[in-house]
């Protein structure tokens, strides 16, 4: 009787990740719809390649951000590093491809440095990602703005090639993006680290008195999140060809994967969340970009609809999400405790 | 009764006023004004002009907006929550000053209110979204701020002109003339000190000490009867307000431009970090979120007097933020209890039973 009732709520449970992909597939049919109405078609090779490759930037950074925010911190940073990264790498490659190997490692080498900083200042000095990476930020933001007045070095076009190559409809880029995705999930399913960031965001102090270093998991969730924003710049640095010292900035991309995160369902104070519901954060954006550039939205009232559209479906799943914790010292019932098992 | 004369007072209330004074400025809310005041010492070192009380009063008018900012911002944070949408109100309530008003005296009045009504408007917006529909303030916030940027620019058309009338500016830009020392106040500066005196006068009421007692612990406050929601939803009107009001400043001496509320809700949280207020609430002063952005600015100042490349600013900003925030964290442990190794010795070198009764009573540093 009781299993039978629980199965019934099982079954209309949707769990916050369901939601943010039934949400996607409503933002598409009522994409493909408008972009009909405009005389256009949605689902043309061109388009799904356009969108695609709209998610791979914001992509690599909500992956990184999806790590820290979990963690239980944030990285404001990211826009910063990326633009540094674009930078340096540009240079050190000035059009020669035989430059483009020791480019790309001085680049990750530089942003691991700045994400382990990162790291360190929230972990061991215990300062608030908020405070810490705004701050990690405003410092390489000045040392940008003195030591670069405008667009610097040149990628050789091979490098280029990685930002225009596609397969099929896929972008190369988008490919690369959803790899580094799969290795984050795997990372945070079957990996001692992962079930360790997840322990630590959800409440640092119990995670502490259970015998886990917490600063480790702090410390590798900003590194990686400053690599993966290497990887963005990186991939900036191919599709412009030269290295901009604003350009993370100008994305906006710190609030925006803060956004996508969040969007995709998981926890601002961190704990609870997974990656593929970011992933399908980052489709809803690059799906209502695509979107508004079909109907021509005036750009400025594009950021009106963005923010509107932010709130609100954060406010579809916010509620529930805080109201489906399960009881404390409520026994789970056998199926829960089966369905547990087979997650 | 009697038991509870017969208590010890608590620490808080110890001592003389010197004693209580020197806590006081070792906590770190207490630190920013040593800090902000050194910094003066510096800057009049480094540069003898800074020292003329004329020069110090007219950069304290032109450091009132962001402090008026700082103190609307210190309510929600020592709430627990975040306000990004700071700039973009400055930004929105600039441009409607300028549009609105034009040349006509006429209508100061009733845009002045629609102003208000707007940034109450906006902070009811961001407080209800935050409290009833659950969604993080950090989000509400940058959503109110995409939306309400994206909407000026729209409607702008991407440049706004059009400064309002030269007598609407004047709050801006006057002050009270012939004032022996001094030679001038600026009008900035006394809005300031009403404003000040208005917030620790409400920091003191009930609404205050229940604010704080939100931001501490929101369950605790809940369930001791306290509406946390309308609460918090007050705090982001405050917060909205004193955007409005700095914007109505700004308006005045920086003239109408799409870009003047740009990055203010940054500087305005790094002001009230700097404060020593605790991000995630229940600890911090509210006149020292005021201090913290005084202290900013005249490091800013500094700089400049130091030649300093003024694109290194940012690179300092960072590097103060984490160093005074890191600090401040340390502080506010120590403040919060009794040393581990201060009570090994009282107890004779062994560890405290867990059966033992505590050893008097624990308070906090407030």
């Amino acid at each position: 009787m009781s299993t039978l009732t629980a199965l019934r709520n099982r079954s209309t449970t949707l769990t916050s990740t369901g939601i943010v992909y039934a949400v996607l597939v409503l933002a598409i049919v009522l994409g493909a719809i408008l972009t009909a109405t405009a005389g256009r078609n949605f689902f043309s090779q061109g388009n799904v390649s356009s969108i695609l490759t709209g998610t791979s930037i914001l992509g690599f950074i909500a992956i990184g951000q999806t790590l820290v925010i979990l963690v239980g911190s944030l990285d404001l940073s990211v826009p910063f590093v990326a633009s540094l990264v674009s930078v340096l790498a540009a240079e050190r490659m000035a059009g020669e491809p035989g430059n483009v190997p020791s480019a790309i490692l001085v680049a990750l080498l530089v942003a691991a440095v700045i994400g382990l900083a990162n790291g360190l200042i929230v972990s061991v000095l215990g300062v608030h990602g908020f405070i810490a990476t705004l701050g990690t930020g405003l410092v390489i933001s000045g040392y940008l703005a003195t030591n670069y007045q405008g667009n610097t070095g040149s990628a050789p076009r091979s490098f280029r090639l990685v930002g225009a190559t596609q397969i099929g409809p896929v972008p190369l880029s988008t490919v690369i993006m959803l790899g580094c995705a799969v290795l984050a999930i795997v990372m945070l399913r079957r990996t001692r680290l992962g079930h360790h960031l997840y322990a630590v965001g959800g409440n640092r102090e119990v995670a502490r008195m259970s015998g886990i270093r917490t600063q480790v998991p702090v410390i590798a969730a900003h590194t990686l999140c400053s690599l993966l924003a290497a990887l963005a710049g990186l991939l900036l640095l191919a599709r412009l060809s030269v290295g901009s010292p604003t350009i993370g900035s100008q994305g906006g991309y710190d609030l925006m994967s803060i956004a996508a995160v969040v969007l995709g369902g998981t926890l601002l104070a961190g704990g609870k969340g997974n990656v593929l519901g970011t992933l399908a954060g980052v489709a809803i954006f690059a799906v209502m970009d695509n979107v508004m550039g079909a109907m021509e939205v005036n750009p400025f009232m594009k950021d009106v609809i963005r923010g509107v559209v932010i709130i609100a479906a954060v406010a579809v799943y916010a509620r529930r999400e805080i109201d489906r914790r399960p009881a404390p010292f409520e026994k789970p019932s056998t199926l829960d405790a089966a369905l547990q098992e087979a997650r | 009764m009697t038991t509870l004369q017969n208590r010890p007072p608590i620490v808080a209330h110890q001592g003389g006023v010197g004693y209580r004074a020197a806590a006081a400025i070792a906590t770190p809310g207490g630190a920013v004004f040593v800090l902000a005041i050194g910094l003066l010492i510096a800057t009049i070192l480094a540069n003898p002009n800074f020292g003329d009380p004329g020069v110090v009063i007219r950069f304290a008018g032109r450091t009132a907006p962001i402090a008026i900012a700082a103190m609307g911002q210190y309510f929600v944070i020592v709430s627990g929550e975040f306000d990004l949408s700071m700039g973009a109100v400055v930004t929105a309530q600039v441009v409607m000053a300028g549009n609105l008003i034009g040349q006509d005296e006429g209508r100061i009045l009733p845009v002045t209110c629609l102003m208000l009504l707007v940034g109450v408007g906006i902070g009811l917006v961001n407080g209800l979204a935050t409290t009833i529909l659950r969604v993080p303030s950090f989000i509400v916030t940058l959503g109110t701020m995409l939306a309400l940027a994206g909407l000026v620019r729209y409607l702008t058309g991407g440049a706004a002109t059009g400064n309002p009338v030269d007598s609407f500016r004047e709050v801006g830009r006057g002050g009270i003339e012939d004032v022996p020392v001094v030679d001038v106040v600026p009008y900035p500066l006394l809005i300031l000190l009403v404003l000040a005196i208005a917030a620790s006068w409400l920091m003191r009421r009930p609404f205050g000490r229940s604010l704080i007692a939100a931001g501490d612990n929101p369950d605790a406050a809940h369930l001791s009867g306290t509406p946390v929601w309308w609460l918090k939803t007050r705090a982001f009107i405050i917060s909205a307000l004193s955007a409005t009001v700095a914007g109505i400043i700004l308006v005045g001496y920086a003239g109408v431009h799409p870009s003047v509320g740009n990055g203010y809700e940054f500087t305005a949280i790094t002001a009230v970090v700097l404060g020593g207020v605790l991000l995630g609430g229940g600890r911090g002063w509210v006149l020292s979120a005021a201090a913290g952005a005084f202290a900013l600015e005249l490091l800013f100042t500094l700089l400049t007097v130091l030649d300093v490349e003024s694109t290194w600013r940012d690179t300092v900003q960072g590097l103060i933020i984490i160093v005074a925030v890191a600090a401040a964290g340390r502080a506010w442990q120590v403040g919060r209890r009794p040393r581990r190794d201060a009570r090994r010795t009282e107890l004779g070198n062994e560890p405290p039973q867990p059966t033992q009764p505590d050893p008097g009573p624990i308070t906090g540093d407030n």
